[in-house]
């Protein structure tokens, strides 16, 4: 690779080089103002990754602000690498969720990949075993050759490293709809267990202490994949290819043993993980959270390439990497530790009280710039927001009920809806069982593992229906909350907090920005009433495709408690004779829903009504009919309606059947979206005791004829074989992928 | 100093999967002139000059450990490199 | 009656086979890290899954070098049990502990479900515990589980009853024969790419995998028994 020659600090600022860097001219004038001088080429790639919004959330700060993030619970909010919380018995939950969308549009496999990887490791820097991975996926329609593409490869990637490093990948959601065709979503969650005492935090205290390199070789790999991450893709977006990194699954596995025994040494001081913005972020942000100051000879970085400059040591996003600090003297006891798995670790800095970060590369100082500046201090935007048109208009109309003429081929058809359909294709590649104590696989409401040498459990799932997010962002934002914590209850567990990855268009847009706005109001207000803090997250805007945004899609991942494993319920009817109940209110709404978009093949009108208190209230009934026993399945209402949540808990080895027996419209009673309403099978020994707790509707009973029935107002409206209608749902997506 | 090139494939009467995958993928392309695809790996190694000669080294090195020899093939190509 | 599982970089199923002897089986299990250079005192070897060295070039291919697994070939010789499970499975036949040679799965995908195993022979020391030809359910994962050997090495397989597991109803990577596990000709080694380990509790779905335990520690105890 040939040497660029890096242009002299005049040449920067009249040839505005740091435009292609993603600073804006304000921008670079503060940073003229912050050094008092003009800042050179090292200088400002380190404002303009760590300034880039993937770093600095220059342009979500104000909406994240609106976000509850305490509760007696909470023992670390936003701002490390993940937020933890209190599990009792002096154990907690560390939990995040992180994208790596641009990257995976560009290069699949590795861009989800190295997003899983980047998630592992946030969570074992805060000191914990990372038990479970989860993700969140959005494709456009898999009938595009390019889209098929783009779904394999992802899986395959979320795959290849989950399943070498050895984590279960326990759980997710996928959807598709067109308006992710160019610009997929890779959501990638880690949750951990920790033991009070072991949590660490990314901090450089201590003067004199040293700074270590430990883990895999710095290469040109990912430099400026903050600033990439913080753009719009266009057609020339594959040109950027060099931004993308290569995982090392088998490396990181090596770092996550050696950083969990590290963490039970006293000679660390602090920990983080050189993701983003690498060697900067990790430095930078070290010591601004300590008040402090470091100084590094690059010199002493391990390299992977030879020749390489401080800027492109500075701006590497080598993966697999973490930056510690350890007390002066103890050095020795740290390397002797990373050799035992064959791993380096290198003293390449030390702690100042200057709060300066100072770089020293060949016997020159190539960087001394306040690190508050760098971490703290990029400007914040609070960008305009508008109200869009066409929001008016979808709150203007009426609910309109669909027209279906046959509800069996309906259900058939919505069954088949990749959305909702099997995603078995996916699951069975991750291996969701290793460190067996995966009690509640993928395919269930939401996954549970057991926390062993406990009676606990941690109930977990990923939500977000981005089509009532776009319909209307706020009661999207409110839905979204609710059920992920409807599923967390499903399955017994008793939902703690979220961590949320809000993915959206260019903020910088009006209308986007509006989403944004009203989709965190809407969080904040359905964690408030739900109890479940935002302890962390992510944000990624500007997902667009040559202009066109995805739809607003803030992910939601909640970590439930389940207080004791015997509590754990599955969505399958368990016996013929229980009987089948339906709890919550059914009204004919279809805005965003999936009986329109088959109908229409668009979506319009309101998203559902949702009510947070009858939704906390119903929360409350539910989980107490599970603690006292009452339940043998749970399986909450979502895409498709009460028809697909009947049809999916039908969908096991025993082939079971179900009578259903209804009264109304029929097209409502099946397929409407209300929000708040479970599906909910009883033992007939427990039917006054479960009536009398919840107060839900009868609506039939599981059979052995291994046949859905449903009646409408007495009247047979559909009848279909279980293994019809599984076979239906089990073979939609392998279908799509053969095209 | 010597580069020496190593190519590895599984052998002719193994079934080859992702190679059959490949020729399935060209063919859809439209080459229907290709009538097979076998994949293999393709390794680089700088050996450093030492007593024993080149070519029996290399050919060790095949057999323990580059390729597995129930299921594949080996060749290798030996270039004397120029010293830098 | 006291296991060793052996622990490479990359191993991770290490933990769950250990709790697996430890809290299902009571048997007394230390982890013996890849550089150890001896097993004396172990009465039983377990070489567990994962990614060891990360499966490049070959899984199994670099692991098969470490130090502990002369060891390894050592107490195979001197008749003790060693089980290989998935990589550890994999790490045996490249050591040339067992015949034959892994390959990619036919799908060409990992591939984590549990599956419906056939006792071939239950008159061997990991299987003695089930019944002949009995159906149990035990998990795969693995993305090279397609077992190959060639006509002469098969014909021999077979003749000496070597074939102790075979997949029931669906092949889920398409292995020569429907093969699953496969022991070595004294009985005393047997690679599986099923993980018993994860079959071990009704919790965790199921506990058909503990009788292949079971089964060592009989004979065993018998051996000892015999020999007191």
């Amino acid at each position: 690779m040939s040497l660029m020659l890096e242009p002299n600090p005049e040449q920067l600022k009249s040839q505005k080089v740091y435009k292609e860097m993603g600073l804006s001219d304000e921008e670079f004038a503060m940073v003229e103002k912050i050094l008092g001088r003009l800042p050179n080429y090292t200088e400002i790639g380190l404002f303009s990754v760590m300034w880039s919004e993937h770093c600095s959330y220059k342009n979500s700060k104000p909406v994240l602000k609106k976000f509850p993030t305490t509760g007696d619970k909470v023992l670390q909010g936003p701002g490390e690498g993940a937020g933890i919380v209190d599990i009792g018995d002096e154990q907690a939950v560390v939990f995040k969720i992180e994208s790596h969308n641009h990257p995976s549009a560009i290069e699949p496999y590795q861009g989800a990949a190295t997003g899983v990887g980047g998630i592992i490791r946030d969570v074992f820097s805060m000191g914990a075993r990372p038990v479970a991975l989860l993700n969140s996926l959005r494709f456009g329609e898999l009938d595009s050759p390019r889209v098929r593409y783009l779904f394999e490869e992802v899986v395959a990637g979320i795959a290849g490293y989950g399943n070498c490093i050895g984590i279960p990948t326990v759980g997710g959601e996928i959807q598709f709809d067109a308006s992710y065709e160019g610009n997929p979503l890779v959501n990638a969650m880690c949750v951990g267990l920790i033991d009070h005492k072991d949590i660490k935090k990314g901090q450089a205290h201590g003067v004199g202490n040293t700074v270590m390199y430990v883990g895999a070789k710095t290469g040109r790999d990912g430099i400026h994949g903050a600033t990439f991450a913080s753009e719009e893709l266009t057609d020339q977006s594959e040109e950027k290819r060099p931004a993308v990194q290569v995982g090392d699954p088998f490396m990181e596995k090596l770092l996550l043993e050696a950083c969990l025994e590290l963490v039970q040494s006293d000679a660390l001081v602090g920990i983080q993980d050189m993701g983003a913005a690498g060697l900067t972020s990790s430095s930078a942000e070290m010591a601004s959270k300590a008040g402090s100051g470091i100084e590094m000879n690059l010199d002493l970085v391990p390299q992977r390439e030879a020749g390489m400059t401080g800027y492109e040591m500075m701006l590497s996003e080598s993966q697999e990497r973490m930056l510690i600090v350890v007390t002066k003297g103890r050095e020795h006891e740290i390397v002797d530790l990373f050799s035992k798995y064959d791993l380096e670790a290198v003293s390449i800095g030390h702690v100042t009280d200057d709060k300066q970060l100072r770089l020293l590369h060949k016997g020159e100082v190539i960087a001394d710039v306040p690190a508050d500046a760098l971490a703290e201090e990029a400007p914040v935007y609070h960008k305009t927001s508008i109200e869009p048109a066409y929001y008016r208009e979808f709150q203007a109309m009426n609910n309109d009920i669909p027209a279906v003429e046959n509800y069996k081929e309906t259900l058939t058809a919505l069954l088949q809806q990749p959305t909702i359909a099997s995603k078995e294709w996916v699951y069975d590649q991750y291996d969701y069982m290793v460190r067996t104590n995966t009690v509640v696989a993928p395919g269930s409401d939401a996954a549970v593992i057991r926390i062993r040498g406990t009676r606990k459990g941690l109930a977990m799932t990923t939500d977000c229906n981005s089509r009532y997010m776009y319909l209307d962002p706020e009661t999207g934002g409110k839905i979204a909350v609710a059920e992920a914590a409807r599923n967390i209850i499903c399955s017994g567990g008793e939902p703690l907090a979220i961590t949320d990855n809000l993915n959206f268009g260019n903020p910088e847009k009006p209308e986007i920005f509006w989403q944004i706005e009203k989709a965190a109001d809407g969080i904040s207000e359905a964690c408030r009433t739900l109890n479940t803090p935002v302890i962390g997250g992510n944000v990624s805007l500007y997902n667009e495709t040559n202009g066109t945004a995805i739809y607003p899609t803030p992910v939601i991942g909640m970590v439930g408690l389940v207080q004791d494993v015997d509590h754990v319920i599955t969505q399958p009817f368990k016996a013929a004779g229980d009987l089948i109940y339906l709890l919550g209110e059914t009204k004919p709404e279809f805005g965003g829903s999936e009986l329109q978009k088959l109908t229409y093949k668009k979506i319009f009108g309101k998203a559902p009504a949702l009510d947070l208190d009858t939704e906390a209230e119903y929360q409350e009934k539910v989980l107490a009919a599970i603690r006292s026993g009452l339940i043998a399945s749970a399986h909450d209402l979502a895409e498709g309606g009460l028809a697909v949540a009947v049809a999916e808990s039908l969908f096991s080895p025993k082939k079971l059947g179900a009578d259903i027996h209804l009264s109304g419209d029929a097209t409502t009673q099946l397929f409407s979206e209300s929000q708040s309403r479970y599906l909910l099978s009883v033992k007939k020994e427990h039917q006054q005791e479960f009536e009398k707790l919840t107060g839900a509707a009868l609506i039939g009973e599981v059979t052995d004829t291994h046949t859905l029935q449903v009646f409408i107002n007495n009247e047979v409206v559909l009848e279909e074989q279980t293994e019809v209608l599984e076979k239906a749902w089990k073979g939609a997506i392998p279908t799509c992928l053969l095209k | 100093m010597y580069k020496v090139k190593v190519f590895v494939t599984l052998r002719e009467s193994v079934l080859d999967p992702q190679g059959t995958a490949v020729k399935d993928s060209l063919h859809s392309l439209n080459y229907s002139e290709v009538s097979d695809v076998r994949i293999g790996k393709y390794m680089e190694l700088s050996i450093e000059k030492s007593d024993r000669p080149v070519e029996e080294v290399v050919k060790e090195m095949c057999e323990r450990l580059l390729a597995n020899v129930v299921i594949e093939d080996y060749r290798f190509e030996i270039e004397e490199a120029v010293a830098q | 009656m006291k296991f060793a599982v052996i622990v490479f970089p990359g191993s991770n199923c290490d933990i769950d086979m250990y709790h697996a002897v430890k809290d299902e089986l009571g048997c007394e299990v230390e982890y013996v890290w890849h550089d150890a250079g001896s097993l004396e005192g172990f009465d039983g070897i377990l070489l567990p899954g994962g990614f060891s060295y990360g499966d490049y070039l070959r899984s199994g291919a670099i692991a098969r070098f470490s130090n502990v697994m002369k060891e390894v070939v050592k107490a195979a010789e001197a008749g003790k049990p060693v089980l290989g499970v998935c990589n550890g499975f994999q790490i045996l036949l490249e050591a040339g502990l067992l015949p034959g040679a892994m390959r990619r799965n036919e799908s060409l995908k990992f591939i984590c479900r549990p599956v419906k195993l056939k006792v071939e022979n239950n008159e061997t020391m990991f299987s003695a515990v089930y019944e002949e030809n009995q159906v149990i359910t035990i998990p795969v994962a693995h993305g090279e589980g397609n077992y190959y050997c060639d006509e002469e090495t098969l014909v021999r397989l077979k003749e000496n009853n070597q074939i102790v597991f075979t997949y029931h109803e669906e092949n889920p990577n398409g292995s020569l024969e429907h093969i699953a596990g496969i022991m070595n000709e004294k009985g005393n080694v047997l690679g599986m790419m099923p993980h018993p380990e994860r079959a071990v509790d009704e919790l965790i779905g199921g506990a058909d995998g503990l009788k292949l335990f079971q089964s060592i520690v009989k004979q065993w105890r018998e051996a000892h028994v015999v020999n007191a």
